[in-house]
This record gives structure tokens, sequence and C-alpha cells, in this order.
């Protein structure tokens, strides 16, 4: 069947939705993105096909991530006028108790995540609750009363983890390319340009530029047009991207085509990184399926407009990510950048003009043109608007993919949803923005998310990173750390990037080896500050960010590093120990079990002993000890 | 770009002409912008980049030997001498770094004995580390094969490998 109209989209959305909400027997759903998978869902996944009575009663399926990954594998298990619930970390060895738990109706907490109140999309508003008049469960939280969730809205993320992501069907049946299919009946161009503006909708992979302003200049150059989305999300610690590939690829498939449309494109291309195989692979099945709908290809829904997708994939260089580097690359080159005297809005990919937006940016589109550019800019803060996806990572307890409306703290989204710093520890830094970005210190904790306000303190948007850091983090080895990744992705094209990253980091290196000197600080400021002004692309003029802010902020570390010759978090290996400390030493002996060099000894119930010259400072005993009785000195 | 200081290596196995002939036109179109995707097909079959086949390509999308392996060299994923039986990539995105990725690293080198981008002697595993691979939340994490292992500690280390012959 071809869809020709709104008509058809709302046919299939009325038969699907019924699958998604009102299963015909019971329905369990997997949460089957890279990171479950990594936690084990597939071989629950598998058990779940293998073990239950097929057929006739139990549908078995897979989905994206809801966020939580700190929880995962998670299983939704539901059915109709019952209520849906999610299990928390169903392994393979656990998804028959909890199978049974569902069944039997024992619903024992300590199995369970939450369950849900309203699992429709924000596009669903038409539709009436499913869950309505289905009586909760007690003593068991809804989705939106875990801290995890309690800020979130999800534009972006709004179909991940709730359908399959193979199935277009699906996504159509929670409001998906109605927005398109209504815009290729009903509007200009310029009508969609006005309202993507009107929005306030940003760049969401860290430059932050306008998009509708983007759109509009890419349409007035002449000439073949391209429309490019952005999936090299490079910034270690993010991946938004992939959620959003991996749990609902046609979202940003309808972005890119409402993008093709109002700029006057054919053709669009995914530049995917290669590091993403799963992202690939449901994106192919997704835009397989749009071209059997009549939804991609030639004269799409009955209209003259037709638009093709390639797949590209990356090959594992963090340069690429920028727009130049990015548009080399596609047509087969090395992935170098170039001087933007001329933007690619008027010569990119192919020299021709080039619309490139990011993943989450195109995901936005499709909710924006539905609901409109009011609602969308009544989130958020005076000049950023909207929401915004964030991974959630490093020392943090509840770790996973937040989606908050710009203008939530920082503080709110660490403490309130992340759960703060786990094991007692104390926070130290937050790092936003990627190697791009900086480290942002306690003080700073109420600032609001957005794209100026985290310029104002040093740091910046970025795609999206949020790693936290505690008191076991050392913020100079952490610019090493850093530095040392920009020095491998420098393409080597401009002397200030190449060789002033490799001269700073020497420095670094030097400084947490112990053999730091006075004026070292100084240097690295000169230096940092020379990179930034004369660097060609956007990864030079960033780099030295998580070195300046961590010298701004953390000035007392550097300088126990130098003049003390000490590392305060016990990172930098030359520059501490490990020593039991006698008063809170238990004599439990697992630090002795588990020292792989044997160099902890003791009897039970005594004061252990740590010989240093057979210690490797492995961390495992740091680690192990419940008792806090290793110290780093 | 970490592959720069490698020498292109001979290749142990006869190449199939007509299965580069098939990756290159049928799946590529012999289209030169697919180089990288090509590239990486290659390697996909033979586990690393066998010189004759670059050759061979250049020779069949008419680019020079000498921007391919530029393409081969700044790229990260492209390997031009073979690898182990076994591939094992250490995640080292900033993530898994603050929970310790350095020390799950260091405790497989020190088990292998191999160093970041080597191969072991018997040709069972090769060490890499990888800039993130988007298991943030997971980590530290490392990937053997197709296989993710998250929440690596460095005790765990040996048992995780022990399955991989």
């Amino acid at each position: 069947m071809k869809i020709l109209g709104v008509k058809s989209l709302e046919r299939i959305s009325e038969e699907f939705s019924r699958n998604i909400y009102f299963p015909e027997g019971v329905k369990v759903n997997v949460g089957m993105a890279s990171c479950g998978i990594a936690a084990g869902a597939k071989a629950a996944l598998e058990r779940a096909l293998r073990e239950c009575p097929a057929g006739d009663s139990v549908e078995v399926r897979q989905t994206g991530c809801i966020g939580f990954c700190e929880e995962e594998p998670l299983v939704e298990i539901l059915a109709k006028g019952k209520p849906r619930v999610v299990y928390r970390r169903v392994t393979e060895e656990k998804l028959p108790e909890v199978f049974r738990d569902y069944m039997e109706e024992e619903f024992n907490k300590k199995l369970i995540l939450c369950q849900m109140r309203d699992p429709r999309s924000v596009l669903e508003e038409d539709r009436e609750n499913p869950q309505e008049g289905v009586i909760p469960l007690k003593g068991i939280p809804f989705l939106d009363e875990i801290p995890f969730y309690a800020h979130q809205f999800k534009i972006a993320l709004r179909n991940c983890g709730y359908i399959d992501p193979d199935s277009i069907e699906e996504y159509i049946a929670r409001g998906g390319y109605f927005a398109f299919v209504r815009i290729l009946a009903e509007m200009k161009p310029q009508e969609i340009i006005s309202t993507i503006k009107n929005s306030g909708l940003r760049g969401r992979g860290g430059g932050g530029f306008p998009t509708g302003i983007k759109w509009e200049s890419c349409s007035r150059h002449p000439g073949e047009r391209y429309i490019i989305c952005n999936a090299d999300e490079g910034d270690p610690g993010a991946y938004m991207d992939r959620s959003v590939l991996e749990g609902d690829p046609h979202s940003v498939l309808e972005g890119m085509m409402i993008a093709a449309y109002a700029i006057g494109s054919t053709q669009g291309f995914i530049y995917v990184r290669n590091e993403y195989p799963l992202a690939v692979k449901r994106l192919v099945s997704a835009i397989k399926h749009a071209e059997v709908l009549g939804l991609m290809g030639d004269n799409i829904a009955g209209s003259d407009f037709s638009f093709r997708v390639k797949i590209s994939t990356g090959a594992g260089a963090f340069v690429c990510g920028e727009s130049t580097a990015l548009m080399a690359s596609l047509e087969g080159k090395v992935g170098r950048p170039r001087a933007k005297y001329i933007h690619t809005v008027e010569k990119g990919f192919r020299d021709g003009p080039s619309n490139l937006n990011n993943v989450e940016t195109y995901a936005n589109v499709p909710a924006i043109m539905l609901k409109g550019a009011e609602w969308y800019a009544a989130m958020g803060t005076k000049y950023s608007k909207g929401t915004k996806v964030f991974s959630l990572v490093g020392k943090v307890k509840n770790t996973g993919l937040v989606e908050v409306p710009m203008g939530t703290t920082l503080r709110q989204i660490i403490y309130d949803m992340g759960g703060g710093i786990p094991r007692k520890r104390k926070f130290k830094a937050v790092q936003t923005g990627g190697p791009s970005g900086g480290c942002i210190p306690e003080a700073f904790l109420d600032i609001q998310v957005g794209f100026d306000e985290l310029t104002k303190v040093g740091s910046m948007m970025g795609s999206g990173g949020m790693i936290v850091m505690d008191q076991d983090t050392c913020m100079v080895d952490l610019a090493r750390y850093f530095l040392d990744f920009l020095k491998e992705e420098s393409c080597g094209q401009c002397t200030p990037c190449r060789e002033g990253i490799k001269q700073m980091l020497d420095v670094l290196t030097g400084i947490c080896e112990g053999r730091g000197k006075e004026g070292d600080i100084e240097l690295l400021e000169e230096m940092g500050s020379m990179i930034q002004k004369f660097s060609l692309c956007g990864l030079g003029t960033s780099a030295p960010n998580p070195v300046l802010t961590t010298i701004l902020y953390f000035r007392d570390e550097y300088e126990a590093h130098i003049q003390d010759k000490r590392c305060p978090a016990g990172v930098c290996k030359p520059l501490f120990h490990y020593e039991v400390d006698g008063k809170a030493c238990t004599g439990c002996h697992v630090c002795a079990l588990k020292c792989p060099q044997e160099a902890i000894t003791g009897n039970k119930k005594e004061v252990h002993k740590l010989d240093q010259k057979k210690c490797v400072k492995c961390g495992i005993c740091y680690e192990a000890c419940k008792f806090d009785a290793i110290v780093v000195r | 770009m970490n592959t720069a200081h490698r020498e292109i290596a001979a290749a142990p196995e006869e190449l199939d002409y007509f299965e580069l002939d098939r990756i290159v036109g049928e799946d590529y179109g012999g289209d030169r912008e697919n180089l990288i995707m090509i590239l990486q097909a290659i390697q996909r079959r033979y586990n690393y980049l066998p010189r004759p086949g670059l050759t061979y390509l250049s020779e069949k999308i008419g680019v020079p030997l000498s921007r391919i392996y530029e393409i081969a060299t700044f790229y990260a994923t492209f390997s031009l001498e073979p690898r182990g039986r076994n591939l094992i990539t250490v995640c080292l995105g900033t993530a898994c770094h603050v929970r310790g990725a350095k020390r799950i690293q260091e405790q497989i080198e020190h088990n292998l004995h191999i160093c970041d981008g080597q191969t072991t002697e018997d040709g069972r595993f090769t060490l890499e580390s990888v800039r993130c691979i988007g298991c943030c939340s997971l980590g530290p994490v490392v990937k053997v094969n197709e296989d993710v292992h998250a929440r690596l500690t460095p005790d765990q280390v040996a048992k995780t490998l022990e399955s991989y012959e």
C-alpha cells in the first residue's frame, strides 16, 4: 500500500495503535538499543522468544531505549486493561521470574522500575490515554514519579523505547509522518522556514546556529542542493544521537524530508560513525520501509516532490564531525576541514549548497511542524528554546539519557534526576561540551542549561554530554586526557593545532609525571590562547578549553602536582601511593584476596599491611574496600 | 592516523579478485565517493587491508594508490597489517575514562603482554582503543569482536577474555 495523503496515514495509525496500546494477549517489549544489548538485553529477548508461549497469547517485541540506562536491561510488559509495568535489570536469568510476576499479578516491588501513567507521545494529544480506567498498582511509582524522569519532557526522544524501531507503522501510529504529509499538501517552503525560525530551534550538534536561518540561506543559493545529517557523534560521553537513530530512525528521516522540501532538495545524506553499526542497520531498514510506503523516492505521497537518502559511514575520525571535514569525507576523501570564507550553505558537498544539521535537530522538526512554533518557543530560556537531550554519565548514581527543557539547572539534573554522586564521594566538576567544552565546578551548579549560559562559565553546550566527576578524578589528568585525544584527532593541516596541542600535551604530561616546574601553568595559558586565536577550524580553536577551564577553576590541583609533587585524586601514578588506614581497617581481608600482586598481607580482623615495593597502583583494593581504609597519600 | 607508522604488509592468503570486483562494482557502483565504504568492506572480508587489494582497487576506480594510502592511514579504523582472531576494543571515551578505563587497558596489556595496537604472538588477540562507542552509562566498556562487556573491573579482565579462542 502507498501513502497518498493524511487519510491513509490515519488508517495505519488506527490499526497499529491497537497493537501498541491494546495488544490481543500479553506484550513484552525488550529495550534493544546498543546500551541495552551491552547490559544483556539480547540474551533476555532470545530467552523470551524461546520460552514464552508464542503465537496465541504472548508477543515479544524489540524497542529502543527509554533512557534509564543504569537499570538496563529494561523490559516492559503490558496487556489490554492491565497496568503497563517496566521491569528493571532483566537479565536472561531473571526473565522467567519477571514474566511470572506479571502473569500471576504478584508485582514484586524489587523487580519493578515503574508503571506507566500515560504512554502517549507528545504528538498524540488527540488520542485518549490508553491507560485511562486501568486501576494502578499500589506502592509502585509511575514513570513520572521516579526522580530520574521528574523534570523530563520528551520531544526528540518521544518514541525511543515505545515503538519497534523497525516498524514504520508504529512510528505512524505515534503521530509520525503526519507533519510531512500535511506539509506536502498544504504548505509552501517559505512557511516551513518561517515556522522553524519562529520556533527558535538552534542546532543541537554543538554550534547552536539558528536552524531556520541556515535553511533559509541554503534555499537562496542556486544549484543542486543537498540535505546532510550529521550522525558522526564524536564527542566522547555523548550518545543521544545513537539512541535516536537506534530507537526512532524515522523521526530523523521525516525531519530531513521536511528540510528538503523547505530548501528545495532531492538528495539527502546521513553520515554515521563507524562505531554505531546498529544505528546503520536500523536506518537502512527504515529507508526501505519508507520507500515501500511511498514516503521516500519519486512523487512522495502522490505529490511532485521526490527525495532519496544515502547512508555513508565514517571511519573513526573525530574531526569529521566538523561540517567541511564531514563533507570532504562524504566525497570519499580525507576528512580535512577548510576555512569557511564561503559557507557550506553556499558551497559545500560537491560544491553545491548544502544544509547540514545534527540528528537531534532533525528529530525535533516534525514535532515543531505539527504542534507549532509558539508551542516550542514557549519552552526554554530567552535565547535557547525547546528541550535538549543530555547524556548524564560518569560518577553519578542514575546514568542515562535525559531530555529536559532548556533552563533546567545543572543541580536539578545531577542531584534531583541523577541522584548525586555514588559511594558517598564528593562532587568535583561536571564536564560539558566534549573535548571542546569545559569543566564546571560546584559554584556554578545553579546555572541554567542553555547555549549562552554554559558559554558564560567557560564551557559550552556541545552535543550534550554531561560527565560528572568526583573527588577521584584528577583534573590535570583529565586535561591531559582531552589534549591527548585532540592531538591524535588533529588533522594536521594548520600549525597552531598540530604543533600547539602537542606542546601543551608535553607540558601536561610532565606535570602528571612529576616533572612540572614553576611557570608551566602560565606557559599553558599562553599557548592555549594562541591556539584559540589562530587555528583553522573549530577543533583547534576550542582545543585548549578543557585545559584553560581546569586551570581557572582547579588551579590548586595543578599547583599540588607542580609544587608538592602530589596528585590529590590518586590518578597520576608517580605522584601518589596507597596506604592502609589503620583506624578504618577492619581486617576483612577482601583487599588482600583481590590484590593481583599479593602486595597486601595481614590476618583476619587485624590491620593489614601494604607492601609499596610490590604495589602497581592498579586501584583494585581502593575500589574493593567498603570501609574506605585504603587511602591515597 | 594511528596506523601511519605501519608498513603495508603482504597478503597471507590469495585474494579473490572476483569477490573484490563484486564488492567494488555491485555493492558500491565503482563510485569514488564510496571509497571509504569500499575499504571498510575489504577490511571486513580480510580483517585488514591487503596491499594487492589496494593496488587492484586503485586501478579499478581510478584513484592513485597514494590517495588510497592517505585515507587508509588518516582514518583510525583501517589496519594495514593482519590482525588477530579476536579484536579487543577498549573504549577510552570520557565517561569510561573517569570510571577507570585506563586501568582496564593496563590490565589487558599486562595479561596479554601487548600494547595498544599490537597483536599477540599466537594471533589470538589484537588490542585497540576507540574514542567512544556510545555505551557511556555502562562504563568502563570493552568490546571483544561484537560483544560489549559493560561495567568491567580490572579483576574481571582475565575471565572475560578466557572465552575467546
